[in-house]
């Protein structure tokens, strides 16, 4: 590992106890944050794995029901039929602060019962149920929304953070350390220079005598 | 906190999206890749909060989706187009679980 280059002087070795200091606090306010949110990842990334796969089996079922009503239907019918919606379909969103992440809200706005945008005269029956199924599935759609985007975010920071603490546990910490102990061993040995040399002046004035 | 009316929106081929019109999403009909980035840009201008992608375009459409990854809005959602699902946005999930704690816990336990 590289060294860091240092002055062997006391004020140099207060700083650098004080940045250790600081860098250890660091690493466990960093190693705190990252296992609050890994415990909070594996919470959301379930809730996203079965969300998905109920939306991928549910969409698929209404998607399948609405090639049947295409194949029933002209082109131009069921373009007709579904060019104009009953009413759009908002949501609300808001953001969250967690963990100095912004985490998305996202509610689709309540729209109690069902409308089909269309007279029943020209529509086939499969068509209706194309629309009710999708329309059941697009609460889910916006939960899944949410929660993958969260997941998303979640994935980032954690990988960020990772890094973060282990620069700090096996790069600077350890740097600091070795920085230390090289600042007091220098320190000791020069004591040890200057009480020998007094020690021998001190002989020297004796024999003088 | 700002809450603030947003509507969704959905890119896809014409027989995928053609349902998402009667409930009322924002429906584009594209298939070319450049051009539904180009649309990701725009609805993210204009505040679309939430943008589905059919999955073949959700393969494609790298650029724009991993300039919108790290925002907070639009969300950009894959989700199986007409010919089911392809497995794009099952992999991301396990992608994500494996960047985040560095081994597939989530799929494993299937197997």
């Amino acid at each position: 590992m590289a060294q860091m280059q240092v002055k062997p002087t006391r004020m140099e070795l207060t700083n650098l106890k004080k940045k250790r200091k600081v860098a250890v606090r660091g690493h466990k306010l960093m190693k705190d944050k990252r296992d609050e949110m890994v415990r909070r990842f594996i919470l959301y990334v379930r809730r996203n794995k079965e969300l998905r796969e109920q939306v991928e089996a549910k969409l698929g079922a209404a998607m399948q029901e609405f090639v049947l009503a295409r194949a029933q239907m002209s082109t131009e019918a069921v373009e007709e039929a579904l060019a104009y919606p009953a009413r759009p379909a908002n949501v609300t969103v808001d953001t969250q602060h967690v963990l100095s992440l912004k985490m998305p809200k996202i509610q689709l706005e309540t729209t109690e019962g069902f409308d089909y945008p269309y007279g029943f005269m020209t529509t086939s029956s499969e068509l209706d149920g194309a629309v009710q199924q999708f329309s059941e599935v697009l609460p889910m759609l916006i939960e899944l929304a949410e929660v993958e985007k969260i997941c998303n975010s979640l994935a980032d920071e954690i990988e960020k953070t990772r890094r973060r603490v282990n620069a700090l546990e096996y790069v600077m910490i350890p740097q600091f350390d070795e920085a230390i102990r090289m600042i007091k061993m220098k320190l000791d040995e020069n004591d040890r220079g200057n009480t020998t040399r007094l020690m021998k002046t001190k002989e020297m004035l004796a024999n003088r005598q | 906190m700002d809450h603030k009316k947003a509507d969704i929106a959905m890119i896809g081929d014409r027989d995928s999206v053609l349902l998402a019109k009667a409930v009322g999403l924002q429906v584009f009909d594209e298939t070319d890749t450049e051009k539904a980035e180009k649309l990701i840009y725009r609805l993210a201008r204009e505040g679309c909060k939430v943008i589905f992608l059919t999955e073949p375009l959700f393969a494609t459409c790298t650029e724009a989706i991993n300039k919108f990854k790290s925002e907070t809005f639009p969300a950009i959602i894959p989700i199986p187009d007409s010919h089911g699902a392809s497995g794009v946005a099952m992999a991301n999930i396990k992608a994500n679980v494996e960047k985040a704690i560095g081994a597939d816990i989530l799929f494993s336990e299937d197997r």
